[in-house]
C-alpha cells in the first residue's frame, strides 16, 4: 500500500522539477538571449572557417559545404541545452556551503532530482539558445533542414540522450569538488575534453587517424557530433542511439556509485 | 599609473601565493586550454595545405601574432568584463571610492599569473612560424609594432566589453562576443571571411589591424580583398582612435552608474 | 566643508521615476558633528554616494572639500573616508593586514606616516587579535572596525558614515561611539553620520538633519529637534512624530 502510494507521487514529484527547472531559466531572459546572441557570433565566425576547408576538399568526411554549415550552426545551437562549457547544476556550491547534506536526507534521489530540473534548463534554453543560431545560419548562408518526419524524430530522440549524457558527465565532475580543496582544475580539464572531444570545434569526422577512433568512442562524441549526425542524417538510426544510451547508461550508473559516496561521506561522516 | 599597477598585481600575487599548488595546475590547465585552438588548426590541416591561399605556417604567423596580443591583455586587463559582476553584487562602489580610477583597479582585481602560460605559448607558436616561414628581414621591424598594436586594440576591446556592461548588467555574454569573438576572427587569415564582414572589422571596428594588415606586410602578400598598400601601415593610428572611443565609453558608463538600491 | 545645493537624483525603474533625492539644500562646515536621519528610503545613503561621487547627481550643485565628487572622484578620494555599515569596503579574501597595505598603496599614504597610523588605530579600535584573519571570517564587529580604521588610514578631513553601528551589540557600540567622539574631538575631523540608532544621535551629535521623501525635513541642534515636539519626552518620540506626523503610539 505504502509503496504504491510513494510510486504516485513519484512521478508528478520529478514531472514538477522538470517544470521547476524551465521555469527557473526563464526568468534569466536576457542573460539566456545574450548567450543566444554569443553562439551565433562565434557559428557565423566558425562556419567561416569550415566553408574554406570544405572549399578546398569538397566531400570531406561526407560532408559537402551545406553540411559543413549546418553542422556548425547545430553544434553551437547544443552549447546553451547541453552546458558544453560546464555547469549549470548548483552542486559545487551546495557542497562548499554544506546544504548539499540537506539535499542528501531528503526522501527524493538527489541525482535524479538534478536530472529532472537539468532537463527544464535544457528544454528551456533549447528554445531560446538554439533557434537564434540556427535560424541565423539559415539566413546567412542556408542550411539543410530535413523534412522527413522520420529524421526530425531521430535526431530529437538523439538530442534528447545527448542531454542526458552531458548531465552524466558535468554530475560527476560536480561530485568531485566533494574530494578536492580547489576544484577549478577539474572544471578546467572537463572544459578541454568536452569541447575537444565532441566535435564542436571541428567535425570529429575530420581528426587524423587514431585521435580520430579514438575520439569517435569516447562519451563526448554522444553529446555533439552523433545528433547533429542524426539531423543530417549521415549516421545509422539505431546504432547511434545505441551507442549514446551506452554512454548514458554507463555515465549515470557512474554517478549513482558517487551519490552513495557522498552521502557517505556527508551524511555518515558528517562531511 | 603602470607602477600602481603592478604594486596591485604584486599585492595579489602575493595572496595567491599562499596555494602554490593550485597556481601551478592553474597555469598549466591556461597552457591546455589555449593549446586547443592551435590544435584546430593542426586538424584542419591535417586535412588539407592550404586554407583560403594561406599554408599552415602563414596561419600560425597569424595565430602567433594576435594570440600574443590577446593572451597579454587576457592577463592584465581581461577582469574588465566583471562589472556586471561587481554590480550586481554591489562591490563597485567599493572600487569608486578610492583614489584610483576604477578602470585600473577592476583590471587588477583578484590579479593571478596563472594566465602567464597563455602568453608563453603564445609566443612559443610565434616563434616556431617565424624560424620555420622564410621571411624577408627588413620587413621584421612590423612585428613588434603589430604586437603591440593588437594590445592595444584588444584593451580597447576590454574596456568597452566592461562599458557596455553597465548597460547590459543583465546580459553580461554579450559582451564576450567583441572580445573572444575578436581573438577567435583574428586566429585566421581573412581571405576565409565574407567581404562584408571584413569590410566592417576593416573600417567600422578596426579588428583587421591586430594581425591581418601587418601581417600581410611582413608576409610579403597582397591583400586579397584589394586594399591599398597603405592600409598595412594604419594600425597604430586606428588603435589610438579605437581606445580614445573606449576611454570616453568606459567614462559613460561610470557616470551612468545607479549603484544599488540598498 | 560639505555643501550641497538644490540637489536632486532620480531613478528609472521599468518607466517609473524614483526622486529619491528632491531639491536638497545643506551645508556643513569643517569640525561639525552632523547626524543625518531619516526613515527607510528616505534617501539617505543616496546623499552619501552622491557625496563621495559614487552616483553623478541629475540636478543641482555638489561640493565636498571645495570639489565636485563626480567630476573629481579620485582627487575627493584622498581627503574623505567612507564606510557602509551594511557592505564592506574591504577585500573579502584577504586578511586584513593584506587590506591595510593595499590601502596605503591605493591611497599613497607614506610608510612611516601609515605605520604610526595603523599602530594608533590598532590600539583604539582593538584590532590586534584578528589583523591575519581574512575579512569573510570576521564578526560583524570586527569587520566594521577593521572598515572604520581602513576609511582612517589615510586621515581624511571629512569622514561619512553610513549606519556604522548597524548589528553591533551594546560593547560594540559604545566603542565606536567613543572612538568617533574623540576623532572629531582631538582631530578635527568633520563626520557625518547615517544611523537608524537615536542613541547615536544622542550621544555624538551635537546637529541632525532629517530627510523624508528626498526633501530636508528638518536642520537644527538636538535640542531645537526636542523642541519642534514639547510634549513628547524621548528622542523616539520625537522622531516617530516628525516621520509619521502623529505622536508615538
Ligand atoms: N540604484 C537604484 N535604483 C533604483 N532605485 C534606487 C536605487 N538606489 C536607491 N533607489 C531608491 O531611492 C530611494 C532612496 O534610497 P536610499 O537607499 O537612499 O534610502 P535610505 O534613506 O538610505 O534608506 P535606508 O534607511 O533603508 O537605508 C528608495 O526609494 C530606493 O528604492
Ligand atoms: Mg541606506
Amino acid at each position: 500500500m505504502s509503496s504504491h502510494i510513494r510510486r504516485c507521487k513519484t512521478i508528478p514529484l520529478y514531472a514538477r522539477l522538470v517544470r521547476y527547472g524551465f521555469r527557473k531559466h526563464a526568468t534569466y531572459v536576457w542573460a539566456a538571449l545574450a548567450g543566444a546572441f554569443t553562439n551565433s557570433v562565434f557559428g557565423v565566425l566558425r562556419a567561416y572557417i569550415l566553408i574554406a576547408l570544405w572549399q578546398t576538399r569538397p566531400g570531406l568526411a561526407g560532408y559537402d559545404v551545406t553540411d559543413a554549415v549546418t553542422y556548425c550552426f547545430v553544434t553551437q545551437a547544443f552549447i546553451g541545452p547541453m552546458q558544453l562549457f560546464g555547469g549549470g547544476l548548483g552542486i559545487p556550491e551546495r557542497i562548499r556551503s554544506g546544504d548539499i547534506a540537506l539535499d542528501l536526507i531528503r526522501p527524493a534521489s538527489l541525482q535524479l532530482s538534478s536530472l529532472a530540473e537539468d532537463l527544464g534548463r535544457a528544454a528551456y534554453l533549447f528554445l531560446v539558445r538554439g533557434f537564434p543560431p540556427m535560424l541565423l545560419g539559415a539566413a546567412m548562408f542556408g542550411i539543410v533542414v530535413p523534412t522527413d518526419p522520420g529524421r526530425w524524430a531521430a535526431f530529437l530522440a538523439g538530442f534528447a540522450i545527448a542531454v542526458v549524457v552531458s548531465f552524466g558527465w558535468r554530475y560527476l565532475v560536480a561530485l568531485s569538488v566533494c574530494w578536492l580543496v580547489d576544484d577549478r582544475g577539474v572544471a578546467v580539464l572537463s572544459l578541454v575534453l568536452t569541447t575537444f572531444f565532441s566535435g564542436l570545434m571541428v567535425p570529429l569526422h575530420i581528426f587524423p587517424g587514431w585521435l580520430g577512433d579514438l575520439a569517435a568512442a569516447l562519451p563526448w562524441a554522444a553529446m555533439v557530433q552523433l545528433p547533429t549526425d542524426l539531423y543530417l542524417g549521415k549516421a545509422p538510426v539505431l546504432e547511434t542511439l545505441a551507442f549514446q544510451a551506452f554512454w548514458a547508461v554507463v555515465l549515470l550508473a557512474l554517478g549513482a556509485l558517487g551519490t552513495r559516496a557522498i552521502r557517505h561521506k556527508v551524511v555518515i561522516q558528517g562531511g | 599609473m603602470v607602477r600602481t599597477y603592478f604594486l596591485l598585481a604584486w599585492t595579489w600575487t602575493r595572496a595567491a601565493a599562499a596555494y602554490p599548488a593550485s597556481f601551478w595546475l592553474m597555469t598549466v590547465f591556461g597552457v591546455i586550454i589555449a593549446a586547443l585552438d592551435v590544435a584546430v588548426i593542426l586538424v584542419v590541416f591535417a586535412n588539407t595545405t592550404s586554407l583560403a591561399g594561406f599554408s599552415r605556417d602563414e596561419v600560425l604567423f597569424l595565430y602567433g601574432a594576435a594570440s600574443v596580443s590577446f593572451t597579454v591583455c587576457d592577463m592584465f586587463v581581461s577582469n574588465l568584463d566583471r562589472v556586471s559582476q561587481h554590480i550586481k553584487a554591489g562591490t563597485l562602489d567599493t572600487f569608486l571610492i578610492r583614489p584610483v580610477s576604477a578602470w585600473l583597479q577592476l583590471a587588477t582585481d583578484r590579479f593571478n599569473g596563472t594566465r602567464v602560460g597563455r602568453v608563453l605559448q603564445a609566443g612559443a607558436v610565434l616563434g616556431y612560424a617565424l624560424a620555420v616561414l622564410d621571411l624577408d628581414w627588413r620587413r621584421a621591424w612590423m612585428i613588434p609594432v603589430m604586437v603591440v598594436t593588437g594590445m592595444v586594440i584588444f584593451t580597447a576591446l576590454w574596456t568597452l566589453a566592461g562599458a557596455l556592461q553597465f548597460a547590459l548588467t543583465d546580459a553580461p555574454e554579450v559582451s564576450s562576443s567583441f572580445t573572444y569573438g575578436s581573438q577567435q576572427l583574428s586566429q585566421y587569415p581573412f581571405s576565409i571571411y565574407g567581404r562584408d564582414l571584413v569590410g566592417g572589422v576593416t573600417y567600422v571596428v578596426p579588428l583587421a589591424f591586430i594581425n591581418w594588415q601587418p601581417g600581410l606586410y611582413v608576409l610579403g602578400r597582397d591583400d586579397p580583398f584589394g586594399t591599398p598598400e597603405f592600409m598595412r601601415f594604419m594600425g597604430p593610428a586606428a588603435a589610438l582612435v579605437l581606445a580614445l572611443l573606449a576611454a570616453l565609453a568606459w567614462r559613460q558608463g561610470i557616470r551612468h552608474y545607479r549603484s544599488t538600491g540598498s | 566643508m560639505i555643501e550641497l545645493e538644490r540637489v536632486g537624483r532620480s531613478f528609472k525603474v521599468k518607466r517609473n521615476v524614483v526622486h529619491a533625492v528632491h531639491d536638497l539644500s545643506f551645508t556643513v562646515s569643517a569640525g561639525e558633528f552632523v547626524g543625518y536621519l531619516g526613515p527607510n528610503g528616505a534617501g539617505k545613503s543616496t546623499t552619501i554616494k552622491m557625496l563621495c561621487g559614487i552616483l553623478t547627481p541629475t540636478s543641482g550643485r555638489v561640493r565636498v572639500a571645495g570639489l565636485d565628487p563626480s567630476r573629481r572622484r579620485t582627487t575627493l578620494a584622498r581627503r574623505i573616508g567612507v564606510v557602509f555599515g551594511q557592505r564592506t569596503t574591504l577585500w573579502w579574501d584577504l586578511p586584513l593586514a593584506d587590506s591595510f597595505e593595499l590601502i596605503r598603496l591605493l591611497y599613497k599614504v607614506e610608510r612611516a606616516a601609515f605605520r604610526s597610523r595603523l599602530d594608533e588605530l590598532t590600539e583604539t579600535l582593538d584590532l590586534g587579535s584578528f589583523m591575519r584573519t581574512p575579512v569573510r571570517q570576521l564578526s560583524l564587529g570586527q569587520r566594521m572596525r577593521g572598515d572604520l580604521a581602513a576609511a582612517l588610514l589615510h586621515a581624511p578631513d571629512v569622514l561619512v558614515l553610513d549606519e556604522p553601528t548597524i548589528g553591533l551589540d551594546v560593547v560594540s557600540k559604545a566603542g565606536i561611539r567613543d572612538f568617533l567622539r574623540r576623532l572629531n574631538a582631538e582631530q578635527g575631523t568633520t563626520v557625518l553620520l547615517t544611523t537608524h540608532d537615536l542613541g547615536d544621535i544622542e550621544r555624538l551629535c551635537r546637529r541632525v538633519m532629517l530627510i523624508d521623501h528626498g526633501r530636508l525635513a528638518f536642520d537644527g541642534t538636538l535640542e531645537e529637534l526636542m523642541a519642534t515636539a514639547p510634549d513628547e519626552a524621548t528622542i523616539e518620540e520625537v522622531v516617530t512624530r516628525l516621520y509619521t506626523g502623529s505622536p508615538a503610539q
